[in-house]
């Protein structure tokens, strides 16, 4: 079994890392091993970047250094461009890791008189490649031969063994090409490099340009097929792919506190688990932001670190909104527990977002995240884009054990339960703020409509924002049914109070009176047995008397019977009483 | 090095004026046939049309890989002119001799020769 196993990861294609960030998980990990892939795409998209990313990170991070020949920018060029993303290719060149290697052609200077090959650029190539030891090529862009050679027939016949020969060499290639209108690339170049193609774009949507990645074809290996966003920024390209988090990550047990002791009361007295993402919805002024404060509070009072995106508040307008009710978040951002990330949400489209959101994590490695509200993320895309932009913020967040909190503004006339693009079944547990009108009053309650894993209240709360923080209380229901909340929650209240002080006086009453009834039965009771006790005795003093008399009754008898035998014996005369006889 | 690139320099008037010397670079790599053609095409020509006028220098690729880079040549065979400015290529086997005319500026040479040829 074992070897079986073994076996095909014997024969698997080997791959060269590229580097870029997501692009090796998309790929499975990396370019194919010695041989050429083709970069294609549009002008801006992207391509020469992503190429030269290629060489740059094959030398600084994995040993292997590069060759970058470029058709259309000169070294010095290069060198200025890739400045900006921190790249210093002079210091590469100069410790032979990389070589820059500008292939300029004018066809005005050149006449083309007969038969010719492109041996040149083979000794070329192969003298940078043999010349640092090059495991890495990149070709940018090579099509740029066919504007300045006319033979096309040798141009062909030539690239087909330029690119058999880089096999050879065993190097790994990019190969760079413009996107044609009916094939991959202008001058089909795929029909050459068949074995990697990947695809850029670059669309506009919405006002918001995107740039894109697909891997068109990947001969020996799995790969992502769909679409994927990718960025270039400071750091070069990222790709971020969906695909790239899984539901893997591991679970935590502990608890945090939501920072209001009587919210943590509801999920069995301990709050939410680490890691989890929790959902905020409310209508506007529910009170989102300032449950949020409490969540920050008591996490950089535990002494974690808190990251907060603000897209609706400057970071100085939560410090003073949050003031207002108990809560001072400055002394936190002073000290650098607290970051208040404050920005629009329209002045990058969702990907940057994604991106921005990815660095600063990373950097400031918060224990609680809060984004609030999450919701102004809708119109920067289509729903499936937001929907897959927050599944991949989620699963980010969950890999890194962050507890984070999203807040989402629910418009009035949404369906209560509706939520943000279905963002409610990606969440763990889910809070609903809402507003509830009632006399002439608007109160607030929260529902704990979901929280995985956990026992938890299903009671609906007022919710109170005082100055002293957020308060959870019980609401009541109406005679009619209907809740009662605010004022007419305090009238009820205090109706309940007086009654229960009346049936407290009640009860007091009943139970003297039960006590006293208690007394006179006892009393009665008493007299009943003493009652009966005089009889018990009497009837036994009678009993005793009947037996008495009885037994005299008895001896008398004998007796008389005694003194008729005597007498029928001694001459039918009794001794004594002559009276007897005579009365007999 | 020293025994490949062969510097097949041909200087019958080194006192000759700069702007008439004609200073030619073929690039090959390799004795190929295409080289070879080359260089038998290149030396006729200005055998013909700037007899002592000229120096043919050869260099081979596979020797001084680096002049690839240096000297920007991609095709092979490249005859580079590097004198009189500007800097012309030609690249290919130089078997068609008009476009080498052409390509090198030697039009002028041409036709003063069959010009000279003509009434002697």
């Amino acid at each position: 079994m074992k070897k079986t196993l073994a076996k095909p990861s014997f024969h698997a294609l080997a791959k060269t890392p590229t580097g870029i960030q997501g692009l090796d998980e998309l790929t499975g990990g990396g370019l194919p091993r010695g041989r050429p892939s083709l970069l294609c795409g549009g002008a801006g998209c992207g391509k020469t970047l992503l190429a030269m990313e290629f060489i740059v990170r094959g030398a600084q991070d994995f040993g292997e250094p590069g060759v970058f020949m470029t058709f259309e920018e000169n070294p010095a060029e290069l060198a200025t461009n890739f400045a900006s993303l921190g790249y210093d290719l002079p210091a590469l060149v100069a410790r032979k890791k990389v070589v820059l290697d500008f292939v300029h052609i004018d066809r005005s200077e050149i006449e083309e008189t007969g038969e010719y090959d492109l041996e040149g650029l083979f000794i070329r190539l192969g003298y940078a490649i043999d010349s640092i030891g090059a495991k890495r090529v990149v070709l940018d862009t090579i099509e740029a031969l066919f504007s300045s050679l006319s033979n096309t027939t040798i141009l062909r016949a030539e690239l087909r063994r330029l690119f058999r020969w880089l096999k050879e060499k065993g190097v790994t290639a990019i190969i760079t090409g413009e996107r044609g209108d009916s094939s991959l690339s202008r001058y089909g170049l795929e029909e050459y490099v068949a074995d990697c193609v990947i695809l850029l774009d670059h669309r506009v949507e919405g006002q918001v340009a995107t740039r894109r990645l697909r891997i068109a074809k990947y001969r020996g290996s799995s790969h992502g097929t769909s679409e994927y966003p990718f960025l270039i920024d400071e750091d070069g390209v990222s790709i971020l792919p969906i695909t790239s988090m899984g539901l893997n990550h591991s679970v935590s047990i502990e608890r945090v506190s939501s920072g209001v002791d009587s919210l943590d009361a509801m999920m069995g007295g301990k709050g939410f688990y680490r890691g989890s993402s929790v959902l905020l919805s409310g209508t506007a002024g529910a009170g989102k932001t300032s449950l949020s404060a409490h969540f920050a509070d008591a996490a950089t009072k535990r002494g974690e670190r808190c990251l907060w995106f603000a897209f609706e508040e400057s970071a100085n307008q939560i410090i003073r909104n949050m003031r207002s009710i108990g809560i001072d978040l400055e002394p936190a951002v002073r000290s650098g527990a607290l970051i208040l990330q404050a920005e629009r949400p329209t002045v990058c489209g969702l990907e940057m977002h994604l991106v921005t959101i990815h660095k600063l994590v990373k950097e400031f490695k918060p224990q609680v995240v809060i984004i609030d509200p999450v919701s102004n993320f809708a119109p920067l895309g289509t729903e499936a884009e937001t929907k897959a932009m927050l599944t991949r913020i989620i699963d980010f967040f969950k890999m890194h054990h962050i507890t984070a909190l999203f807040t989402s503004l629910m418009g009035a006339e949404t369906f209560m339960e509706s939520s943000l693009v279905g963002v409610s079944s990606l969440m763990d547990t889910w809070l609903m703020l809402r507003d509830v009108e009632n006399g002439a009053e608007r109160n607030r309650l929260m529902h704990l409509l979901k929280s995985r894993g956990m026992a938890h209240s299903n009671q609906v709360r007022e919710f109170l924002v005082t100055d002293h923080g957020v308060e959870l209380r019980d609401v009541y229901t109406g005679p009619s049914g209907g809740l009662l909340t605010g004022s007419a929650r305090a009238a009820v209240e205090a109706q309940e109070k007086a009654e229960a002080l009346a049936r407290q006086l009640g009860t007091a009453g009943k139970k003297r009176e039960l006590a006293h009834k208690r007394q006179a039965m006892e009393s009665q009771i008493a007299v009943l047995k003493a009652t009966f006790e005089i009889e018990q005795a009497e009837a036994i003093r009678i009993m005793e008397q009947d037996d008495t008399s009885a037994a005299v009754l008895a001896v008398d008898r004998a007796h008389m019977s005694g003194l008729a035998q005597s007498s029928l014996a001694g001459g039918r005369r009794p001794p004594t009483p002559r009276k007897r006889g005579r009365a007999a | 090095m020293k025994t490949i690139v062969k510097k097949r320099s041909i200087k019958p008037a080194p006192a000759q004026p700069k702007a008439d010397l004609w200073r030619l670079r073929l690039y090959v790599a390799g004795q190929t046939p295409k080289s070879l053609t080359a260089f038998a095409n290149l030396k006729r020509l200005c055998e013909e049309l700037l007899k002592d006028r000229y120096t043919i220098e050869v260099i081979d690729l596979l020797e001084q890989p680096q002049l690839a880079k240096d000297d920007q040549i991609l095709a092979i065979p490249t005859v580079v002119r590097r004198l009189p400015a500007p800097m012309r290529k030609i690249i290919g086997d130089l078997s068609n001799t008009e476009h080498v005319l052409v390509g090198m500026d030697l039009l002028a040479q041409a036709n003063r020769a069959i010009a000279g040829g003509g009434t002697p």
